[in-house]
C-alpha cells in the first residue's frame, strides 16, 4: 500500500439481513448467519458520542505519543453505512465535537482515527 | 416463580481488609447467612458461587465442611452473584434441593481492573491507543444521554452525594464519610462529565444468600423474604457496551438492563411503580440515572426532576441504593449482586436501622449491569 493512499476502514455486510459490522466479522450479530461480505466503510461520519480521556492510561498497554500524553477525545463516529465505530477524534477544541459534528477518517492504525473540520483546516 | 424464599442473608465487611483473603470473606458471609437462617452448613444441599479474581467457590468446602454436596463454580462478571442465585432458585423449583446457597466474593486491589485487548477479542492497537479504559464507556454513554435528555452535571454530583450520605448510615459500608455535591463536582475529571468521586472503586467483600422451598421456610419460622423472580440476560443486538469497537445497527442502542428488568417484572407479576425500595448498578453516578429509566422506574429524561424532588433518597418515593451502593461499598465484582439482595432483604424485614426506608416496604428490586453486556435482576417481597 502506498503511503499517499487514503486510509480505509474495512468492515463486513451480512448478505442475509444487511447488517454492517466493524471490524471484519465471520458471523452476523443480528441474524446469526455466516454470509458476511467484505466492504469498505465510508470515510465521512458524524460524532455520535464522546468523552475526553483526561489522565494518561496505564502503560502498558498504552503507548503515549513521543511528545508525551495530552488529553484526547474518544468516542463513536456514526457512518452512513449503518454502524458506529469507536475512534480517537482529533479536534481543536473539545466543544467542536458537540451536535453531531462532521468528522473525516485520518488513520486506521492502531485504531480508527477521525478529525473535526476545524482540525483538518489547520492540520499541516 | 412463587414458592422460593430467602431464609438467610449474610455479608462480610466491605472495603479494604489487609490480610483477609477473598475466600475468607466468602466464609464469613456464608457463616452469617447460616446463622441468619438458623441453619448449619450440613443443612445446605446444593451450592453455586464464584469470584472474578479471588479463586474458586467450590474450594470453600475445605473450611465449611466436606459434606459432599454439589457445588458449581460460576464466573459471570458482574452477574456472578445473580447467576449463582438463579441456579440456586432453579434447584429449589426443580425439587432437586430444598435448601440452596448462592455466594459471591472478590478482593480487588486499588486500580485492579487492567484489561488487556487480547482478553476482549480486540487487536492490540486498542491498548496502544489508550482505549482499554473502562471509564471511557461510562463517560461516552452518560455524556450523550445528558445531551439527549437534558440531564445536568449537578444531578450527577447529587447521585454520588446520596451514595456517600447513605454510606454514613451503613455500618458495613467502605465509604462512610459524607461528601458534598460541590466537592464531588469540583474533583478531578476522569472522563467528562464524570469526576473521580462519581465512580465506584475496585473493592473487597463477600455476600451469601440461602434460598429454600416454601415448606422449609415455613418450618424454619424466621423472617423469610419471597423471591418472586430472579433473571439474568446477555445483550441483544444493537446494544452499546464496554470495549465495543463498534455499535452495530442504526437507531438508538438498546440496553440489556431493560430486557432483564422487564423479564424479572413479568415473571414476578409486579410493575416497577409498585416497588418500594430498589438497588440499581451504580458503577458511576450516570449509570444510576440511566438505569432508573432503563429498568422502567421512570421515563428517559424524567430523572432530573425526580432527583430535584429527592425521589431516590431513603425517605423519597423510590429509594435507590439505600446502603450506599457500589459507590460507598466498592465493587467486589463477584459479591455486588448478592450485596444488593442482602440490602433489600434487610429493608423488607425492617432491620436496616438508621437507613430504614419508612412505611414498611413490601416490594423490592435489584439490578446489576456489567461487561460485556449482562444484567441480573430480582424482585423480592414480604
Amino acid at each position: 500500500m502506498s503511503t499517499t493512499e487514503a486510509p480505509t476502514l474495512h468492515g463486513s455486510r451480512c448478505d442475509s439481513c444487511g447488517n454492517v459490522a466493524f471490524p471484519v466479522a465471520d458471523g452476523c450479530q443480528r441474524c446469526g448467519q455466516q454470509v458476511m461480505r467484505p466492504i469498505e466503510l465510508s470515510e465521512h461520519g458524524t460524532v455520535w458520542g464522546f468523552t475526553v480521556q483526561r489522565f494518561a492510561p496505564k502503560s502498558p498497554p498504552y503507548v503515549p505519543p513521543a511528545e508525551g500524553f495530552s488529553p484526547f477525545a474518544v468516542g463513536y463516529v456514526e457512518l452512513p453505512d449503518g454502524v458506529k465505530v469507536e475512534a480517537v477524534i482529533d479536534c481543536v477544541d473539545f466543544s467542536d465535537l458537540e451536535d453531531h459534528a462532521p468528522v473525516r477518517l485520518t488513520a486506521t492504525e492502531p485504531v480508527p482515527r477521525f478529525a473535526s473540520s476545524s482540525f483538518l483546516a489547520v492540520a499541516p | 416463580m412463587s414458592g422460593v424464599s430467602i431464609v438467610g442473608a449474610g455479608l462480610s465487611a466491605f472495603g479494604r481488609q489487609p490480610g483477609v483473603s477473598g475466600r475468607e470473606m466468602a466464609i464469613q458471609a456464608i457463616r452469617r447467612a447460616l446463622v441468619d437462617a438458623g441453619l448449619e452448613w450440613s443443612d445446605v444441599q446444593i451450592a453455586f458461587g464464584g469470584s472474578d479474581g479471588s479463586g474458586l467457590a467450590d474450594t470453600l468446602v475445605a473450611e465449611l465442611g466436606l459434606t459432599g454436596i454439589p457445588f458449581t463454580n460460576v464466573k459471570n462478571g458482574c452477574a456472578t452473584g445473580g447467576s449463582a442465585l438463579v441456579s440456586a432458585v432453579n434447584a429449589i423449583r426443580s425439587g432437586s434441593a430444598e435448601i440452596a446457597l448462592a455466594v459471591g466474593f472478590d478482593k480487588h486491589g486499588r486500580g485492579a481492573f487492567a484489561p488487556l485487548p487480547e482478553e476482549w477479542g480486540l487487536p492490540s492497537g486498542y491498548g496502544d491507543a489508550g482505549l482499554m479504559v473502562t471509564t471511557q464507556f461510562f463517560g461516552i454513554k452518560i455524556a450523550r444521554y445528558m445531551r439527549e435528555y437534558g440531564i445536568t452535571a449537578p444531578t450527577l454530583a447529587k447521585v454520588a452525594e446520596k451514595a456517600y450520605a447513605n454510606g454514613t448510615l451503613n455500618p458495613n459500608a467502605w465509604r462512610r464519610t459524607p461528601m458534598s455535591a460541590d466537592e464531588i463536582a469540583a474533583a478531578d475529571m476522569v472522563n467528562d462529565p464524570l469526576t473521580r468521586y462519581m465512580f465506584c472503586s475496585p473493592g473487597e467483600g463477600g455476600a451469601a444468600i440461602i434460598v429454600a422451598s416454601e415448606a422449609v421456610a415455613t418450618r424454619l419460622g424466621g423472617r423469610p423474604v419471597s423471591l418472586l423472580s430472579a433473571v439474568t440476560r446477555t445483550r441483544g443486538f444493537g446494544t452499546f457496551e464496554v470495549f465495543a469497537p463498534a455499535i452495530q445497527g442504526s437507531g438508538a442502542p438498546t440496553s440489556v438492563s431493560t430486557t432483564a428488568a422487564a423479564a424479572a417484572f413479568e415473571a414476578a407479576g409486579v410493575r416497577p411503580d409498585e416497588i418500594d425500595v430498589l438497588q440499581l448498578q451504580d458503577t458511576e453516578s450516570g449509570a444510576e440515572i440511566m438505569h432508573m429509566a432503563e429498568c422502567g422506574f421512570c421515563e428517559h429524561g424524567e430523572q432530573e426532576q425526580l432527583l430535584e424532588k429527592g425521589a431516590t433518597l431513603i425517605d423519597g418515593s423510590m429509594p435507590v441504593n439505600t446502603d450506599g451502593g457500589c459507590i460507598a461499598n466498592g465493587e467486589p465484582i463477584g459479591a455486588s449482586g448478592l450485596r444488593q439482595v442482602h440490602e433489600i432483604v434487610t429493608q423488607l424485614r425492617g432491620e436496616a436501622g438508621e437507613r430504614q426506608v419508612p412505611g414498611g416496604p413490601r416490594l423490592g428490586f435489584t439490578h446489576v449491569y456489567g461487561a460485556p453486556g449482562i444484567s441480573a435482576c430480582t424482585v423480592l417481597a414480604v
